[in-house]
């Protein structure tokens, strides 16, 4: 019985007694959300245009990160860095789709996923030879990210909110909003989503499937590139990050593959039942519960929903 | 061009269906397995320490992931996790009953290690695909998690990692820091063609077809009266046990000692790689995997110095490593853009090839 109340009696309690750290945790949950769901969005954006599933989206956060802090080492200005970064991103995805997803077109997924590993490979080998192996500072300063803490008096104690924090939840949304107008309201948009509904329907009305890859990927490497700025600036920007990348998959699981709303949703999920778990459930069992609970939850997910919250339903035919 | 199949006739059934019906393939293979074994006397020490045996290690991995995802078509990311629970499971009953004979504690802790295989394995019946495979990333982290904290399992040590006692087979230390390589090869080479004769046995058999089966098309083989419950709870259990098995060996007959660190998410990625790169549902390809991505990167890093400076460059061994990065991951996009079939596909087309040389009409 011991045991039973403490896993379903106690981290309640505790929640009621001191409501300004459950709105801590929610917040850390929120903004860690956003971030996940923001590594998230490059995968949706990718697999939903050409059904690759870019395992290589998380060393392109790094890559992208890397290439900004590493072009302001080298003495280039910020902003400078930052629009070169985003050509760097443009290259790759051009390299990409000539010499990587053009010979494999029309192979199983399980290849083309495969494929994305060696670009895996590559890239950190190449990051790292370039720029080497070392952690290096985000350039807070330099790009204007706000620094410092404000604290709120909340509901009988203090609750702090890291501006960084504040920055990074809003530059997200404006980055998910124009994503949406972008899909939703523009020519190449229109483009996006009649790839993503059917490739051969999308070739047969005369859109450039190899124009489209490139986009996408050049779409999922700005992406990269904001989330790794946002990440570099919270935890500093080393191939590590990579791991952190791993950390999209559940969200992607369970919002659905091809769900960009989906990914967003998934990404808060995760993001606060991450942090209220880890908080609240973690001490029972000795900690550390964040490196799997994210996967248990959309696991738990999964058992009821097989294509995610919102992914396209599937339907089998013999 | 070395030989020719012709007058060999299959009279019945039984030799039609052989694995092996080639009496030049079955001589050739007879001579690889005399050949491996008598490496153990030839080769030098870091030959068969730093080469075989975990090249022997990684392709009975390979094997035992092969059969889930090359035969069943489940991917899975949680091989290292499973390796993990052969490895802990081996640890505990060999300090448990030391008086046992250690050869029988690494083939029963296959046996846990395919429990908790089996066990990760029931989301199979609902999800498919990429799904499956993010949901056995849960099984990665959640044991390795469990690695770390539970020290029951390192039998409260204080360093927390798994070190290999000293274990005899007939007198002779094959496990411990006595045991010379030449005698842990012997016994990692005897266990995995043990093993791979079995995988052999049961992918070519009614199991096989049945994993076959569900692989093709899950929905017509149930049609068929094929129960794709137990079907896939099969393979994830025998693939499992293969990973428990290699898991061990890989711990107390190579490294001789390891910590949580080994079953990480890379050393499934990397068993992944093998197969892939192998061969989907090959066996062979698994060693041809395993060869191709565990020797590669030590050949690149004594040819890459080696071809380097003549041109008098010379680099150091951080740049050497991460060139090795680069061109392992070029050589994986490679090898999928020439031939996504694996390099068993290459060889059988290499073999049907030389068959009819010269005259290919």
């Amino acid at each position: 019985m011991d045991i039973l109340y403490k896993v379903f009696i106690e981290p309640f309690v505790f929640m009621g007694e001191a409501p300004d750290l459950l709105i801590q945790t929610l917040w850390e949950g929120l903004v860690s959300g956003v971030l996940y769901a923001l590594i998230a969005l490059g995968f949706v954006l990718i697999f939903k245009a050409s059904g690759v599933f870019n395992f290589a989206q998380g060393i392109m956060v790094v890559f992208a990160a890397l290439t900004l802090v590493g072009l302001y080492e080298k003495g280039v200005p910020a902003f400078l860095a930052l629009i070169l970064a985003v050509l760097v991103m443009l290259v790759l995805a051009v390299v990409v789709e000539r010499v990587v997803l053009r010979p494999l077109v029309n192979q199983p997924d399980i290849i083309l996923f495969m494929a994305t590993f060696g670009l895996t490979y590559f890239l950190i080998g190449f990051g790292e030879l370039i720029f080497g192996g070392n952690p290096k500072e985000m350039i807070t300063d330099a790009l204007f990210l706000p620094q410092g803490t404000t604290e709120l008096d909340m509901l009988g104690g203090m609750v702090r909110f890291q501006h960084l924090d504040i920055a990074a939840a809003i530059i997200a949304s404006i980055m998910i909003g124009l994503l949406a107008v972008f899909f939703s309201k523009t020519r190449i948009g229109r483009a996006l989503r009649a790839v993503a509904d059917s490739h051969k329907a999308a070739l047969s009305v005369g859109i450039s499937l190899n124009q489209i890859w490139v986009i996408v990927w050049f779409a999922a490497g700005i992406v990269a590139l904001v989330a790794g700025i946002m990440w570099g600036a919270r935890s500093g920007v080393s191939f590590s990050l990579q791991i952190i990348a791993l950390k999209a998959l559940p969200v992607l699981i369970l919002g659905g593959f091809t769900s960009i709303p989906g990914a967003i949703i998934g990404g808060l999920i995760i993001g606060v039942g991450e942090k209220i778990g880890e908080f609240y459930w973690g001490p029972l069992v000795g900690g550390g519960i964040e490196t799997w609970l994210a996967y248990v939850i959309a696991l738990l997910f999964l058992l009821y929903r097989p294509q995610g919250l919102f992914g396209e339903k599937i339907i089998e035919r013999i | 061009m070395l030989y020719r199949e012709a007058g060999q006739f299959k009279t019945n059934y039984v030799a039609d269906s052989a694995i092996f019906p080639l009496r030049q393939d079955r001589i050739g293979l007879g001579l690889i397995i005399i050949a491996a074994y008598a490496l153990a006397f030839m080769g030098s020490d870091f030959l068969l320490q730093a080469v075989l045996i975990p090249f022997l290690v990684f392709s009975l991995a390979s094997i035992g992931l092969n059969i889930l995802t090359g035969y069943t078509g489940l991917l899975s990311l949680g091989t290292g996790a499973f390796m993990g629970v052969g490895a802990y499971a081996c640890y505990k009953l060999m300090t448990a009953f030391p008086e046992v004979n250690v050869i029988v504690w690494i083939f029963v802790s296959g046996f846990f290690s395919a429990a908790i295989g089996a066990l990760f394995g029931l989301p199979s019946l609902r999800i498919k695909g990429f799904y499956l495979a993010v949901a056995t990333l849960a099984a990665q982290f959640f044991l390795q998690w469990c690695f770390i904290r539970i020290p029951w399992l390192v039998n409260y040590n204080v360093s927390g990692a798994l070190d290999a006692p000293l274990r005899t087979l007939f007198g002779t230390p094959i496990m411990g820091p006595n045991a010379t390589p030449q005698t842990r090869y012997l016994v990692v080479l005897t266990i995995v063609i043990l093993l791979t004769w079995l995988a052999s046995n049961l992918v070519h058999g009614r199991i096989g077809r049945m994993w076959i089966a569900i692989r093709d098309m899950d929905l017509a083989a149930e049609l068929m009266g094929i129960r794709p419950l137990q079907t896939k709870l099969l393979a994830f259990a025998v693939s499992s046990y293969y990973c428990g098995v290699a898991g061990a060996l890989l711990v107390f007959l190579w490294y001789g000692g390891a910590e949580y660190d080994v079953f990480n998410i890379n050393q499934s990625f990397f068993i992944l790689f093998m197969v892939i790169i192998g061969g989907l549902g090959s066996l062979i390809g698994s060693f041809f995997g395993a060869a191709l991505i565990f020797i590669l990167p030590i050949v690149l890093g004594i040819v890459l110095p080696a071809m380097l400076s003549p041109f008098g460059i010379s680099v150091g061994a951080d740049v050497i490593e991460h060139l090795r990065f680069m061109i392992v991951g070029a050589l994986i996009i490679f090898f999928l853009i020439v031939e996504p079939h694996g390099l068993a596909r290459l060889w059988q087309i290499g073999k049907q090839k030389l068959l009819v040389w010269p005259f290919p009409y």
